[in-house]
């Protein structure tokens, strides 16, 4: 791709600012650069840029997919109106919070435990991590199937095994209004512990042994060594951890789609379920945009408020 | 990794007073947890070569007796194949992984390495975008495949596959740690702009490209969310999409094929981390810890 034309250019064109020792001191044509990034900025606009400027022009309308592209009709702030007045927007709000409020924090302190176990020198160190970690690198199908079966509330293990056990009435799971979503938390936590544990474990690893040493010969003992001197180092690896995980929990709709499809009842409908099904079960793409939009709203708010409680905290900011 | 041996060693006799019982203790109690995380997955293959009748007998009979191979006889060549899922997933994790390695690494480098006019402006929108979560964009990506007549074609999946926000942020990340001298001393030989990328930079990034195919190829292997927005026909669907054929058409009666279904899934994806694990790790825990 254009070897030939641009052999020329190199050397003198580094003489605007020759003392700058800094990368930008040499500048490339124009047209090299821009063909360099030229097939990844096309994808770039026409897969995301136009799609999420149309996604946010969506949602001021009203457009049923059946009518095509005529169909579409300007109807401003309408959509927005009815979603704060639709119940089942707010109960799908509580359900996310819920959802991704008791996911997140509950695989980050698994999370950060387990990486402490693993970063003593246990028997078994490079297996155990493996094993931690296939639940999140299987896709979340397989492991829906597994669980499906194994939480099945008549013939599946678990409730057959508790019922050995001697409990009498064993909940129904991801069939129950009541333990549906709590059985959703549970798998999310399940897969997602393995990974937060090796980014955690990596981050230990990382940390300059000194600082324990130093803790240690000042006589701190282990949980005054965790928190005076490891959780502060650990702050910018727990924000990262928070905000990418907040932002697959609360916008991803796999699982649920799979698991339970929203029900029994809506018991399971948390956000990302309820804009997937007005936009692809009910085809009101508008409506199902201006969820999206709403959603997206809330994680940056929520981002925003974690990226404040870390400054201040962390060691090294 | 490098300073490790050193920490662990000094780590190591200090606490060589500590008792052996409580590193045996601790070792235990993590190996029974692990049990809680692999068990599901012995009992998913163990399953798959049971019959349905035997799947859910309790206690859980390790293994299967009779073995019933038969499963993934059914599974591989019957109405719904998983021999066509597995098609369909190769043809769009191949290309689409492909494709992202050369489109990110090119702009990956330029956007670190060279410098004209209009790259800041570009790569701030880049920046911008970054965190909007793909979610949102499926209601446009969807209408405007099907404007395009490109719905329920296997496209919809490679096309957008093919550029990647994470992998260009990636490779910029580890091309701007890169010595600029070492593109300057080829230019002054009389290399082109192409043959310093191709040639200089590249060869660099190997581990950092290795580490992005693996990243998104248990990304692309496992999405289930696009294909189920995307596809309808079933003969189109991908290895995830395919999966849940085996629960939805006999309403969980067919337990074994479902677990042999799943087994054959996981099998590509397990190989393929376990041989590359460390990088895999690697290149996450750098996404991580910037």
């Amino acid at each position: 791709m254009a070897v030939d034309t641009v052999t020329a250019t190199a050397p003198p064109a580094a003489a605007p600012q020759p003392k700058r020792r800094n990368r930008r001191s040499r500048r490339t044509p124009t047209r090299v650069g821009w063909l360099f990034i030229l097939p990844n900025v096309l994808g770039f606009v026409a897969f995301t840029l136009i799609p999420l400027i149309a996604g946010l022009g969506i949602a001021f309308t009203d457009w049923n997919v059946v009518s095509g592209l005529s169909g579409i009709d300007f109807v401003g702030l309408k959509n927005f109106q009815v979603l704060l007045t639709d119940t089942k927007f707010w109960e799908s709000v509580l359900r996310t919070l819920f959802f991704a409020g008791i996911t997140v924090p509950g695989t980050m302190i698994l999370g950060v435990l387990l990486a402490l176990a693993l970063n003593r020198d246990v028997p078994g160190k490079i297996a155990l991590r493996t094993i931690f970690f296939i639940p999140h690198i299987v896709s979340s199908i397989a492991v829906g199937m597994v669980w499906l079966l194994l939480l099945n509330p008549q013939s599946g293990v678990v409730n057959l095994g508790l019922g050995r056990l001697g409990v009498s009435d064993p909940p129904d799971w991801l069939v129950s209004q009541t333990w549906g979503l709590p059985s959703l938390v549970l798998i999310s936590i399940w897969s997602g512990v393995g990974y937060c544990a090796i980014i955690y474990l990596a981050a230990l690893q990382s940390m300059p042994p000194d600082l324990l040493e130093a803790a240690k010969l000042d006589g701190a003992n282990a949980f005054q060594r965790f928190t005076t001197v490891i959780w502060p180092a650990l702050m910018p690896t727990t924000t990262f951890l928070a905000v990418t995980m907040l932002i697959s929990h609360s916008q991803g709709f796999g699982l649920i789609a799979f698991l339970t499809g929203g029900g029994p009842g809506d018991s399971t409908t948390v956000l990302s379920y309820y804009m997937y099904s007005e936009g692809f079960q009910f085809y009101r793409f508008g409506y199902a945009a201006a969820i999206g939009v709403m959603s997206f709203i809330g994680v940056l708010i929520l981002t925003a408020i974690l990226w404040r409680f870390q400054k201040g905290r962390g060691l090294y900011t | 990794m490098s300073s490790r041996p050193v920490a662990l060693s000094r780590a190591h006799r200090r606490r060589r007073t500590t008792t052996l019982v409580t590193k045996i203790g601790s070792g235990a109690g993590l190996w029974a947890l692990a049990a809680l995380f692999i068990l599901p997955f012995v009992w998913m293959l163990s399953s798959s070569l049971k019959r349905n009748i035997d799947v859910f007998a309790v206690p859980v009979r390790w293994i299967p007796d009779p073995v019933q191979w038969s499963n993934y006889v059914e599974v591989w060549l019957g109405d719904q194949s998983m021999l066509r899922y597995f098609g369909n997933s190769l043809l769009v994790t191949g290309v689409s992984v492909t494709g992202d390695l050369i489109t990110a690494s090119m702009a990956g480098y330029a956007f670190a390495l060279l410098s004209f006019k209009g790259r800041d402006k570009v790569f701030l929108i880049y920046l911008a975008t970054a965190i909007v979560p793909y979610q949102l964009l499926l209601v446009p990506r969807f209408m405007f495949f099907q404007q395009l007549g490109l719905y329920d074609t296997l496209w919809a999946l490679i096309l957008p596959g093919i550029f990647t926000l994470f992998g260009t942020f990636l490779l910029r990340q580890f091309f701007i740690a890169c010595p600029p001298e070492l593109g300057e001393a080829a230019r002054i030989d009389g290399a082109g702009e192409w043959a310093v990328f191709w040639r200089v930079y590249l060869p660099q990034a190997k581990p950092m490209l290795a580490a992005l195919a693996i990243i998104r190829f248990v990304g692309s292997w496992n999405d289930y969310e696009t294909p189920l927005v995307m596809l309808s026909d079933e003969r189109k669907y991908t290895v995830p999409l395919g999966l849940t054929q085996f629960i939805d058409a006999e309403g969980g009666l067919s337990a074994g094929l479902a677990m042999a279904a799943s087994v054959s899934s996981v099998i590509p994806i397990l190989i393929v981390f376990l041989i590359f694990q460390r990088q895999f790790v690697a290149a996450l825990a750098h996404a991580g810890l910037k």
